[in-house]
């Protein structure tokens, strides 16, 4: 059995240090699945690990296993532009992701592990008269839930942002940006990973290269899985499979309102601090920002097609890098130093899905699109509630898989066009 | 970005087509008849199959013809072209060898391709 | 003698030679601390002569034309270079943050995710330190002036890379007469070649290998179907032999050009990487790769007398017989891990007086700026245990080899698959994906006469689609090259050391600073993937993307977890293979370049009168006209008074129109929009809204009846290409028996609206016989009349509520008619208008603009406008879906007027609707679509969609805004005329 991890501090760094690094713990455990466990989330992602810590932290469900066909954080929550914000259109959207940024806000405390989150502002800029008419839209509906957006003229945008091209005469000037200061960016390994330290504290055990092959049911309730390590039982199962959520779907003859897609991200070399908050640009496509190693963190748009292959278009690429080029003209003798692509999987109202299925004990939490990674926390703990008890949190009742036979979709498309 | 040989053009790149999702989807004749969740399975509810889809694909910026493409999409491999209103070719090749559908060669997860000599 | 050539580093001028890169110019001036590391900042110097370079990165040139992180041996002295190191403060030679040298027990790998957590709100306050510690070199901070291009290339054959191996394959595919293209990535071809000196290290193997290429180079010139392209990296290996390569250009016009060659074929000749050696202190100025060394040396460059060469392998020997032979006088000492080589170079070496330790190892080194001495001791060759001690050696360089790594980036970016090859530990190119070989190092095949004879079979079936026959192509001298033996090399991923392990300083990555030390404690601390293990000490994420050092990080993995290699497989090779710049990739698609302008045949008249724009998708559309010195709302409130008093004229050519034909084009109307279309006679329009399958309405326009099966549509601006599209895509893919033919004619006509109680006056001016009497041309119908000769399509349609003529004429004529238009309607002070009072006047009669107040969750039962959802009809697109749950709630939002308590409010757009004022949060129960100041009124108005909104008219809601809180009632929408007198009095 394992034992309650040291804790990180400064102190702990340094008595380390003196005996040069020897005795640290492994964040977590690499155990070998049992037979059966209360409840089983597939999945290693940083939604994956988050249900399974609150289904630990929460309603004191230890005896579970979060199985990963690769390696933890290895899908979109390593590969995401770490953009972190709450300041959505729709009651529902926000109160979600509200819940979720306010537990950013204590992440690092709670796990004890530094995620770096770093409340620099996003910046979400208008280039038409459309985009300030639904910016502002989104402004004052986030004002009267509580949540924390200015409205920036450009002379304010410039302020904020010197480096921003705020000339009236590009293509599409700076008309204006709405401007959420307790948003930014996190680490994203390091969500993966502190999580995964904390679940494991609690007794969770985390499987990695270990592949589902199969959903066991038997009369109309999930019995357990089958897996690359063996068959591994429970009543319980949360699928967190992202990009990959309709190939687990299909398994048991599921189909969801899903499309799975190239998404590409880049970053350029690092370079000494020169942008010291978030961009982002629906209407020319661009959104930027700087990591603390000093590399620019830049995303593109979805190719238009189902790909699983990791990778997308290239003309993707070139179109962000002209936005990027034609916002910050700066930085067009920078480099494009790595680019890569993931597999997102979107819903057609740009909002998820958490929900219990029409097979009981098995509960699907999907959908995230290109914009899960702020959600992590904030999924992981109204998927767990949903586990737990059988029945969504108030907070996720809105995204069952239901609205889609009602009608009663969170169409998210309308403000934020794209919703990174 | 692959290459689409359009039927009726030839091979162009795939920034001149748009994709139109899964293809062999009828429209339900008798949408009154049906149920609010038979629509939404019409509507929305897609396979997004890992590995050989069937899906359509229009010529956008070209000769803006639609017609149907077999594809593995998790190689991006074009395995068929064919007509609007044909039924559905039975394809093999480069089979997804896992459950999660990874190829024998050509996705974009490298970590289990690699052996000793 | 080559020209002198002039430049600085770090301030102080320097002389350089014709030819020479950056790295090579400083060494030759004998400087060899060239930089400090990313976080310990230890002074670091060449480590390589090219690509791989991880150390020698400098800030290149000041100003405008400044850039960060560039490796000084990919740039060539140019007169007037000026070059900075990096990561330093204050200078070079004396830096501060080397204190983090001394202190790094306490940054081990992932430091920072431990720490930095106390006081809770101080992870920013940290950061801002952290930040400004962390990043190389400096982001330019103004504009580039330089100019870029994008350049498409189809050929036969791309062969990627200009060494002997890339020539000899460019020479085959070029006798068979296909198109080639050969890319190198360094200004001058032949790859290995360029190592060497004039001095033969060895004679069999170079005289041989200069021979063949200086008689392959001499053939391949006199192809004119092959292209060979210098200073140009190919970068991605993407789709279908789709492959990008940025080359730097010598042309003062354009930087840098961006190849998008799409090819038959490719043959990957990219040679290989040698790979250092893991040792305590391994990272100092003055230790390099040994072939690096070499080039150097054999270019003439000053090294030093006392040269150390630490190798596993007996390729190293190469570079130790040629530094004796550069200068006899030269001490050259090899020390070898292996116990033996019955390699034929170290005969050579030994005849020429070369000293080898073999079984011995380099346990330590010292020199802080410069190498000066090394530690040597002797292993046991079966437990690689330090069994005695060496002592100590002084050299002027250290010369390292661990082997070598092919460059199987582009391959694998291809998606082929590598294997393992235990023999000397590299991973290989084993099962192609796409139409492609490679050969030669980047195969793993280093022998000359082995290279020739598998580029002949390769080839030969790589061409054999072409239906060439190029077999028996052996080169005539192939059968003349000495063979010669290389034995085996032996593998210690860590080289054991005197010290502890844990208080040793093995660099893996040289850039980031990642130790094996750091890699030992991430495996420690369970990050066991090799994904986990790069991302947790960052090994292989600097700007060399681990050339050098992932292999060795593998390598090392494997030791300390007993795990083989081919089991951790390596992480992904991610393009581009080296950093590509940002503003290369954007080409020409920035400035007045980055999209599009759509313009009307009148764009021309609006800007010669003033007119402001909005952009509406591409479009720019006029937006309002001031006249001396209005402000937009007088501007605007003028254009609305004047349309509603005398003649208001709008440009409204960028409405997309659809030439509907054929049998079925009637039943197609009755398809896609909600109203029916069966009864509308020849000659009338009629307006009709257009829903998705989800019953969200996606546009609205008026449709026109030309004849018995010819219609044409009118879409909404935004939204015709995409309307034209899923038009098309009904009629091709559901309804194939439908006879219906779409023709986009949105640029073939421009459209005038002139609008206004004068509008009929200046009709019949326009055109003086034709009948204008509202009982001959009513108001939905339309008329082909002749206007100065040119026939057009007057529809009697209004978006204003004011009698309104909407002009359709050919574009050509557009710009002539519009003039016309205002030479005559002087008399009726004909103003122009543009979107601005387009809205104003439209909000007042009530009608909607599809965007605004639709964001596609509306329907048009939302909009009231159920009158225009057929009952009758069996199916329309969007019927069913009106009928789900949800969208029959009664308690939907919907489409209001809003009349503020104080008239001269004009309440924002956006703005949230509350019926009850508290702190936030509020339960928001709408919003404000549409917003004016109506002049015409004498106040302002609003549109809304408000929850349950039709049965709440009359009540008080509010707006509560960031500094006060507005005081609305709900009403209907349409604050003018709403008996439409006006469009026929």
């Amino acid at each position: 059995m394992h034992t309650k991890p040291k804790k990180y501090s400064v102190f702990s760094l340094i008595k380390n240090a003196l005996s040069y690094h020897e005795n640290w713990q492994p964040a977590w455990r690499s155990p070998d699945p049992k037979k059966e466990y209360d409840a089983i989330i597939v999945g290693g992602g940083g939604h994956g690990l988050t249900t399974a810590y609150y289904l630990a932290k929460n309603h004191g469900l230890t005896n579970i296993a979060v199985i990963e066909k690769g390696w933890i954080g290895g899908g979109n929550t390593g590969r995401n532009t770490t953009i972190i914000r709450s300041n959505y259109l729709w009651d529902q959207s926000a109160a979600l992701y509200e819940h979720a940024l306010k537990l950013w806000e204590g992440m690092s405390q709670e796990l004890n592990y530094n995620v770096m989150f770093s409340q620099r502002g996003v910046m979400n800029v208008a280039h038409t008269l459309h985009d300030v008419r639904e910016l502002k839209r989104r402004w004052h509906a986030n004002r009267l839930n509580d949540i924390d957006c200015e409205w920036l003229n450009t002379a304010q945008v410039k302020e904020f942002c010197p480096i921003i091209n705020t000339s009236p005469h590009i293509r599409y000037p700076v008309l204006g940006a709405t401007l959420q200061r307790r948003a930014g960016t996190a680490r994203h390994d390091a969500v993966a990973w502190g999580y995964a330290r904390g679940a494991d504290a609690m007794g969770v055990d985390i499987i990695q290269n270990c592949e589902v092959t199969n959903i066991n049911i038997s009369n109309g309730h999930v019995s357990g899985i089958e897996t690359s390590k063996g068959t591994i039982n429970s009543k319980k199962i949360g699928i967190v499979a992202a990009g990959h959520s309709s190939v687990i779907g299909s398994m048991v003859g599921i189909r969801l309102p899903l499309e799975s897609r190239p998404l590409q991200a880049l970053v350029s070399e690092p370079v000494k601090p020169i942008i010291d908050t978030v961009v982002m640009s629906n209407t020319i496509h661009a959104y930027v920002s700087q990591s603390d190693k000093g590399e620019l963190v830049i995303g593109a748009g979805t190719d238009g097609y189902t790909s699983y292959s990791q990778r997308g278009g290239f003309n993707i690429v070139e179109d962000t890098i002209s936005a990027v080029v034609e916002l910050f003209p700066l930085f067009s003798r920078m480099k494009m130093l790595r680019h890569w692509g993931g597999i997102v999987d979107i819903c057609p109202d740009a909002s998820p899905i958490v929900s219990k299925t029409h097979i009981n004990g098995l509960y699907f939490n999907c959908g995230w699109g290109t914009g899960g990674f702020k959600a992590t926390p904030g999924s992981g703990w109204v998927f767990a509630h949903t586990i737990a008890n059988d029945e969504p949190h108030e907070l996720n009742a809105p995204f069952t898989i239901n609205r889609f036979s009602s009608g009663e979709l969170v169409d998210e498309h309308g403000a934020a066009a794209v919703a990174h | 970005m692959f290459l689409i040989n359009c039927p009726y053009c030839g091979e162009r790149e795939q920034v001149e087509f748009s994709c139109g999702g899964e293809a062999h989807i009828e429209r339900p004749k008798n949408p009154s008849d049906l149920t609010d969740d038979q629509w939404a399975d019409y509507l929305f509810m897609r396979k997004n199959i890992k590995g050989v889809q069937f899906e359509r694909w229009n010529h956008i910026n070209g000769c803006r013809r639609w017609f149907n493409v077999a594809r593995n999409t998790a190689t991006d491999e074009i395995l068929k072209v064919y007509n609007i209103g044909e039924s559905a070719p039975s394809i093999s090749g480069n089979n997804p060898t896992t459950p999660s559908g990874e190829p024998v060669i050509g996705s974009g997860n490298l970590s289990s391709s690699f052996e000793k000599k | 003698m080559s020209k002198k050539i002039s430049f600085t580093f770090d301030g102080k001028k320097y002389f350089g030679k014709e030819n020479h890169s950056l790295a090579e110019a400083l060494l030759d001036n004998g400087i060899f601390l060239l930089g400090r590391s990313f976080k310990y900042h230890r002074p670091r110097g060449l480590i390589s002569a090219g690509s791989e370079e991880a150390n020698a990165i400098v800030q290149l040139e000041t100003g405008n034309i400044t850039q960060p992180n560039v490796r000084a041996t990919e740039i060539t002295l140019y007169e007037g270079l000026k070059a900075k190191s990096q990561n330093h403060w204050p200078t070079l030679n004396l830096d501060i943050g080397s204190i983090n040298d001394f202190l790094s027990r306490f940054f081990p790998a992932g430091f920072y995710y431990k720490t930095f957590m106390w006081p809770p709100k101080f992870w920013e306050k940290y950061e801002y330190f952290i930040r400004r510690a962390a990043g190389l070199g400096e982001s330019p901070t103004e504009d580039d002036p330089d100019k870029y291009e994008h350049f498409h290339y189809h050929c036969d054959v791309l062969i990627v890379g200009g060494g002997i191996s890339g020539l000899y394959a460019a020479e085959l595919a070029a006798k068979a007469n296909l198109k080639v293209l050969v890319l190198e990535q360094y200004p001058k071809l032949g790859g290995e070649i360029n190592n060497q000196g004039k001095v033969s290290a060895n004679k069999f193997r170079e005289s041989d290998q200069n021979i063949i290429y200086q008689n392959i180079f001499s053939k391949l010139e006199k192809f004119d179907n092959v292209k060979i392209v210098t200073s140009t990296t190919v970068f991605a290996y993407m789709h279908n032999n789709y492959l990008l390569a940025s080359q730097k250009t010598n042309n003062t016009k354009i930087r840098e050009i961006i190849w998008k060659i799409r090819t038959k074929k490719v043959v990957l000749a990219t040679g290989s990487i040698e790979r250092p050696l893991t040792f305590h202190n391994n990272d100092r100025p003055g230790i390099m790769l040994s072939h690096s060394a070499r080039k150097y040396a054999n270019k003439g460059i000053d090294l030093g007398k006392n040269i150390i060469v630490f190798t596993n392998n007996d390729y190293a020997y190469e570079a130790a017989i040629d530094f004796k032979l550069i200068n006899n006088e030269n001490k050259v000492t090899v020390i070898d891990i292996r116990n033996n080589s019955k390699g034929d170079l170290i005969k050579e070496a030994k005849s020429i007086g070369i000293k080898i330790l073999f079984n011995h190892i380099v346990t330590n080194t010292r020199g802080r700026k410069r190498i000066n001495s090394i530690f040597v001791h002797k292993i046991d060759n079966e437990t690689n245990k330090i069994i005695d001690n060496y002592g100590k050696i002084s050299c002027d360089i250290l010369c390292v080899s661990g082997g070598w790594s092919p460059t199987v980036h582009l391959f694998t970016q291809s998606r082929g698959k590598l294997i393992f090859r235990e023999s000397d530990a590299t991973f290989i190119p084993n099962e192609s994906f796409q139409n492609e070989i490679s050969v030669g190092a980047c195969n793993g095949t280093y022998a000359l006469e082995e290279i020739l004879e598998e580029i002949d079979n390769k080839m030969s079936n790589l061409l054999s689609s072409f239906k060439i026959d190029i077999k028996n192509n052996n080169h005539p001298s192939l059968n003349k090259i000495k063979k010669i033996f290389y034995d085996k090399m032996k593998h210690l991923w860590i080289i054991p050391s005197n010290i502890n392990f844990k208080k040793t300083k093995m660099f893996v990555d040289f850039q980031n600073d990642v130790t094996a030390k750091d890699i030992q404690l991430a495996l420690k601390e369970g990050y066991r993937s090799i994904e986990h293990v790069k991302r947790y000490t960052t090994t292989g994420m600097a700007t060399d993307q681990g050339k050098t050092s992932n292999i060795n990080a593998l390598g090392i993995i494997s030791k300390l977890t007993d795990t083989p290699i081919h089991k951790l497989g390596t992480t992904t090779f991610r393009l581009p293979y080296t950093p590509v710049t940002f503003g290369a990739l954007a080409g020409r698609h920035v400035k007045e370049f980055f999209d599009v302008e759509r313009t009307t045949p009148m764009h021309q008249w609006h800007l010669d009168n003033n007119a402001k724009f909005e952009d509406v998708g591409q479009w720019k559309r006029a937006w309002y006209y001031p006249i001396n010195n209005e402000n937009m709302h007088q501007a605007v409130n003028r254009e609305v008074k004047a349309t509603r008093k005398g003649i208001g004229i709008l440009d409204a050519s960028t409405l997309g129109k659809i030439d509907i034909k054929g049998r079925d084009a009637n039943e197609f109307l009755n398809r896609v929009y909600t109203n029916s279309w069966s009864k509308l006679g020849i000659g009338k329009c009629r307006y009709g809204l257009m829903l998705g399958d989800d019953g969200m309405v996606i546009d609205d326009g008026v449709t026109s009846r030309l004849g018995e099966n010819h219609y044409v549509m009118t879409t909404t601006t935004g939204n015709a290409a995409s309307v034209m599209s899923k038009l098309e895509d009904w009629l091709q893919t559901e309804w194939p028996e439908l006879k219906v033919f779409l023709t986009s004619v949105t640029e073939q006509f421009a459209t005038i609206s002139i609008n206004g109680p004068f509008a009929t006056n200046l009709m019949q001016k326009l055109c003086v016989n034709f009948d204008f009497s509202y009982e001959n041309f009513p108001h939905m119908s339309f008329k082909n009349i002749e206007i100065g000769g040119v026939n057009c399509r007057v529809m009697r349609i209004s978006f204003t509520g004011e009698k309104c003529y909407e002009i359709n004429i050919p574009s050509s004529y557009a710009q002539s008619l519009w003039s016309k238009c205002f030479e005559i309607g002087k008399d009726f002070n004909i103003t122009p208008y543009g979107t601005e009072a387009m809205h104003v006047l439209r909000a007042e009669k009530g009608f909607v603009i599809v965007g605004q107040e639709t964001d596609g969750s509306v329907t048009p039962v939302d909009l009231d406008m159920s009158w225009i959802v057929s009952k009758k009809k069996y199916d329309f697109i969007g019927k069913r879906a009106l009928y789900r749950s949800d969208t029959v709630r009664e308690d939907r939002k919907q489409l209001v007027g809003i009349l503020t308590k104080d008239p001269n409010i004009v309440l924002e757009e956006g703005a949230q609707l509350v019926e009850e004022v508290s702190k936030p949060p509020m339960k928001m129960i709408g919003h404000i679509t549409s917003s004016y100041h109506s002049p015409n009124l004498g106040r302002s108005i609003a549109l809304a969609l408000v929850k349950e909104g039709l049965k709440k008219k009359g009540k008080t809601i509010y707006a509560p805004m960031p500094t006060k809180t507005i005081e609305v009632e709900i009403c209907d929408p349409v604050f003018i005329d709403p008996l439409n007198e006006r469009l026929s009095a």
